[in-house]
């Protein structure tokens, strides 16, 4: 995948989304998972919502969702813990051997 | 289909050796020819390892190495439920009727490379599995004000019991105290509250209903089977204080088996991490959701083994592709009465659950005597 990882190292989170369906498909796939339409690669948007968070040595690590569908780990530069719900934008993005997400509150 | 008995069973102690896979196999293989009467190599027809090794024709090699000649001779990876993956081919084989005899052998070693899923992207640069099991616990915690002392106590119980089981990894009690002050590996998960990877190997036998009655006088019945898997991509599990996977299979597995929660006497769950088990007894229906620490906490304090009388994946250790063989290794045991001083009293009717990845596949076996 390595326009994915590409795009990451320049600092955009791009996946795939189907020309068939328009299903956004994660993680990023040739063929729809729905359809198995053709998909092509699509900027997703910085803006995703908390699902849970937890800490480590004083940094918080999280999972949030972008669009309704795309969930993934990433740091979350908050200090303290925000509810689940909360709204975040992604901060940062990059890749150095695994997807690299941080978020902060909006 | 044909009934299918399980008649033999083998297991390795776990530990961490210099053993090589092929021998630790062997290991667990050896003792059912030893112990079962009229087993010979010429009855097996089919051998199936489980394991996450990476080895190629490693089913074939067993075979050679053990003097068999089977039919089908392959090998089954799922991560962490590889053993019962495995084993649940091998029942279609047999209860198909393309088999009599198949023997289904599993091993790991500790530095084996299941345990890191480069595929899941999701993870994102947190890839180890105490990040997801962070993150069931973060919303247990939140959901059910489950506490870290509750936690805590799972990982007691299951090293309390895994003292009586001499093929544990563990080999001493921790105190709750000794639990909770065991290193932070994040704000809520404790080095304790981790299953421990390691060496191991377990085997088991089965086989028709007709075959059964050459080999055993005590033939215990796998009844219910049930597996499910969502995804590979541990973010796919859309509610945290649940395990879909778990919940779809043990449904089936007690549709299959016709049993309810409350014919189950004893019980092998998954616990990788000590919010695994509070959870998975609540999917699996043996308390209410939010229940399962009180539940724990009523096992430990009534000295109830009936909930990983070997000491689950925490006190006995988890070599992966040996873990769910050797959950059924155990439930065998216990049905047979031959458990020793882990046997819970008069257990007819026992349950596995065995899963992978975050949950994302699971497991459920139901066997009776």
């Amino acid at each position: 995948m390595t326009r994915f990882e590409d795009e990451l190292k320049k600092n955009n989170f791009v996946c795939s989304a189907c020309t068939k369906c328009q299903h956004l498909v994660w993680p990023p796939s040739e063929f729809c998972n729905r359809c198995f339409g053709d998909t092509v690669w699509r900027p997703v948007s910085k803006n995703a919502k908390l699902v849970e968070v937890s800490g480590k040595d004083g940094k918080n690590f999280c999972i949030a969702e972008f669009e309704g569908n795309v969930r993934v780990f990433g740091t979350l530069l908050d200090s303290s813990h925000p509810s689940p719900g909360q709204d975040l934008i992604l901060e940062y993005c990059s890749y150095d051997g695994t997807p690299k997400f941080v978020f902060k509150s909006s | 289909m044909k009934k299918v008995a399980i008649t033999a069973v083998g297991i390795t102690k776990f530990n961490k050796t210099e053993k090589p896979l092929d021998s630790m196999m062997l290991s667990a293989i050896r003792p059912m020819f030893e112990n079962a009467k009229n087993l010979e190599q010429s009855d097996v027809d089919v051998v199936l390892t489980s394991t996450n090794a990476n080895r190629n024709y490693l089913a074939n090699i067993i075979s050679e190495l053990s003097g068999m000649k089977p039919k089908i001779s392959h090998s089954v990876e799922s991560l962490c439920n590889s053993g019962t993956n495995s084993l649940v081919s091998a029942y279609a084989y047999v209860s198909s009727g393309l088999a009599d005899v198949a023997l289904v052998v599993g091993a790991d070693k500790a530095d084996n490379p299941g345990l890191v899923l480069n595929w899941d992207m999701a993870r994102g640069e947190y890839v180890h599995p105490i990040f997801w099991s962070s993150m069931f616990t973060s919303a247990h915690m939140r959901k059910y004000g489950t506490s870290l002392e509750d936690l805590a106590y799972v990982s007691v119980k299951n090293h309390k019991n895994a003292l009586d089981n001499p093929n544990a990894y563990f080999e001493k009690s921790f105190s709750l105290e000794d639990v909770m002050t065991s290193k932070n590996l994040t704000e809520n998960i404790r080095l304790l509250d981790c299953s421990m990877p390691c060496d191991g190997a377990a085997a088991v036998v089965i086989c028709s209903e007709e075959k059964a009655k050459k080999f055993t006088d005590t033939p215990i019945w796998i009844s219910g089977i049930g597996q499910k898997t969502i995804s590979a991509s541990f973010t796919k599990n859309n509610d945290l204080v649940s395990m879909e996977s778990t919940k779809s299979a043990v449904a089936d597995a007690y549709r299959m088996s016709n049993k309810t929660v409350d014919d189950i006497d004893v019980v092998e769950l998954h616990d990788a991490f000590s919010v695994c088990e509070i959870i998975e007894l609540e999917d699996m229906g043996f308390c209410q959701k939010g229940q399962g620490s009180k539940f724990v906490r009523d096992l430990y304090d009534t000295a109830n083994k009936m909930v990983n009388p070997r000491g689950g994946l925490i006190g006995a250790g988890h070599p992966l592709g040996a873990t769910g063989i050797s959950q059924v290794v155990e439930i065998y045991q216990q049905l047979t009465g031959k458990a020793e001083k882990r046997q819970v009293s008069n257990a007819k009717t026992g349950l596995v659950h065995n899963m992978s990845a975050g949950s994302t596949s699971s497991t459920v076996l139901v066997l009776e005597s």
